[in-house]
């Protein structure tokens, strides 16, 4: 009993007839790695760019001295620490509502049956298609028309219910056995009740696998929060990271790829220990 | 009351804040830019008034939107079968036993992770003329220096390759996920029947493949016309709106001149274009696609 329909593992012990040998192993390796030098080449270059001196940005000399001075200048040069918290409220705040609000939504499409449930339905599954970036220009007027404009819920309001989410809980609840429900519901448990003693639990894999895309998506996210904040108060790290990279003082490439690295940095670390996790949380999402 | 009469108001209850946060910031913006496209832009002493067709009628006369929407169908046409050949190809490779594998995936992974407006910056930098990386390397191998963000020909070429290295390897983890999926049974059975490598592919693993393929493409549909992160820090729609697409310009519309109902139009167009795929997706591609 796994939430949502799980990948099968990679093949068993069995040898397979079309695994690649000799020559052709040599090769496919060398093709494989060659690309992937190409693919972390941009994340190599802001390591080596940031840590040592601007003198060494654009000559690439193994002897060349390190240094941690890129970080403290980019660190001084932009209210970075508060930079960092908005984005973790941000987050935090975002994650927060879609799973209440999805909780609740899934379970209802999951497991009562009503009137108008299948056009509710279709109704969420609208926002897949329509994507909230195509929509600024109105939801900025409706946030301007309630005074949000330049807070961090205006940043996170149009996001929070969130249709894939929905779906994702929907299809992980319906895999949840109906007797362990009556079951619950003979020992007098409320509806609410049985949700978060029966399903919640069971579905804990979905929520951590739509917890990492979530935060990575809203970590990452730039256009809106561009859009509704002008203020150091509420910008979250991205815009901030737009406005000092594009600020007259000048291109300093090594402290740009400093402040690149420290934005990117809790992802990048959260990647590499949830390595497995992420990558098959991303296959789960697109599973249906 | 009856029970049926209990679980509908349950039911609605249970669904209430999902749905009024749905309608509010989805159903009603779409709504309210499809009737907006039809009225003036309010102005100071001038309220909105229903004018019609004029925002389409200026839209046809619009160079600036041609030029969008051609540049945003060459993005397109640029990274959709491009990042998926590579995702494919990258998929197909790590699910062999090669040496590094488990790094080699990591390093297609990490741009789909990274900040897209952070490695932008360090794109820039790759493009930047004579001390850019790109330029560091044509020079030695003695080619002619070249402004890719600042020349009409290159700068779109230059937007979608980024745009190819972000996607590609988000691409890849679901080819992975359907190779490992198919049952190792039909490699033997192939192999039995003397089929080589390459008709194997071509005759089991790809058609099997095929329902993964459709949902990528959708999905390389829909970013073709949201992604624009890089476009604000490597070129501003520049030069001359060469890498003006669709989305950047409903953005210089709404919020540079604010002109709300000429951004409305526009975005009717995005969201009708968004629908067609919708509708290829549900009507036409799922009865041509075999499924396991």
């Amino acid at each position: 009993m796994s939430g949502a329909p799980r990948p099968q593992p990679a093949a068993t012990t069995r040898p397979d007839p079309y695994a690649p040998k000799g020559l052709v192993l040599t090769l496919e390796s060398t093709g494989a790695i060659l690309l992937a030098l190409i693919w972390v080449l941009p994340l190599a270059y802001a390591v080596w760019a940031a840590i040592h001196p601007a003198e060494y940005t654009t000559r690439f000399v193994l002897t060349a001295p390190l240094t941690l001075d890129n970080f403290t200048r980019a660190w001084a040069a932009a209210p970075f620490a508060r930079y960092f918290l908005n984005t973790f409220i941000l987050v935090t705040m975002i994650l927060a509502f879609q799973l209440v609000l999805g909780t609740l939504a899934a379970y209802a499409l999951a497991r009562q049956d009503f009137w108008g449930r299948d056009i509710a339905f279709a109704l969420i599954l609208a926002q897949l298609m329509i994507m909230p970036d195509a929509l600024i220009v109105e939801n900025y007027r409706t946030l301007a028309r309630v005074n949000l404009i330049d807070t961090i819920p205006a940043i996170a309001l149009p996001y929070i219910a969130s249709a894939f989410g929905i779906f994702l809980l929907r299809q992980t609840f319906k895999t949840v056995p109906k007797e362990l429900d009556d079951a619950a519901r003979v020992e007098g448990a409320s509806p609410l009740q049985v949700l978060m003693k029966v399903y919640v639990p069971l579905a804990k894999p979905t929520y951590i696998a739509y917890g990492l895309v979530s935060v990575s998506y809203h970590w990452n996210n730039f256009l809106w929060p561009l859009l509704v904040t002008n203020s150091v108060e509420s910008r979250p790290l991205t815009v901030g990271l737009q406005v000092f990279s594009s600020s007259d003082q000048g291109i300093d490439w090594a402290v740009i790829c400093a402040a690149t690295l420290m934005t990117s940095a809790p992802l990048l670390v959260g990647f590499l220990l949830f390595q497995r996790q992420f990558v098959q949380s991303f296959m789960r999402a697109g599973i249906k | 009351m009856n029970n049926r009469a209990t679980a509908t108001i349950h039911g609605w209850l249970l669904l209430l804040p999902a749905m009024a946060c749905l309608a509010l910031f989805t159903h009603w913006p779409a709504i309210a830019s499809f009737v907006d496209s039809f009225m003036s832009t309010p102005r100071a002493r001038r309220p909105a008034r229903f004018v019609g067709l004029d925002n389409y009628q200026q839209m046809l006369a619009d160079p600036i939107f041609w030029k969008a929407m051609a540049n945003n169908l060459w993005f397109a046409a640029g990274t959709i079968p491009t990042s998926i050949g590579l995702a494919l190809l990258m998929a197909v490779w790590v699910n062999d036993k090669i040496a590094g594998r488990t790094l080699v995936r990591m390093a297609y992974f990490t741009p789909t992770i990274l900040p897209m407006i952070a490695v932008a910056n360090i794109w820039l930098f790759f493009f930047t003329p004579q001390y850019g990386l790109l330029e560091q390397i044509v020079a030695a191998f003695g080619g002619r220096s070249t402004n890719w963000l600042g020349s009409q020909d290159t700068a779109l070429y230059a937007v979608t390759i980024v745009a190819i290295w972000k996607e590609a390897g988000f691409f890849m983890i679901f080819y992975l996920a359907a190779l490992q999926a198919i049952p190792p049974s039909l490699g033997e059975a192939a192999a039995i029947e003397g089929a080589s490598r390459w008709t194997f592919f071509r005759r089991v693993q790809f058609p099997l493949l095929m329902p993964t393929t459709l949902f990528v493409l959708i999905n390389a549909v829909i970013n073709a016309f949201r992604m624009i992160d890089h476009i604000f820090v490597m070129t501003r729609g520049g030069p001359d709106n060469a890498t003006t697409l669709l989305l950047f310009y409903i953005y210089q519309v709404g919020f540079g001149f604010w002109d709300t109902s000429y951004a409305a139009a526009l975005t009717c167009v995005l969201l009708l274009l968004l629908a067609l795929v919708a509708f290829v997706q549900y009507g036409w591609l799922e009865r041509r696609t075999h499924y396991q």
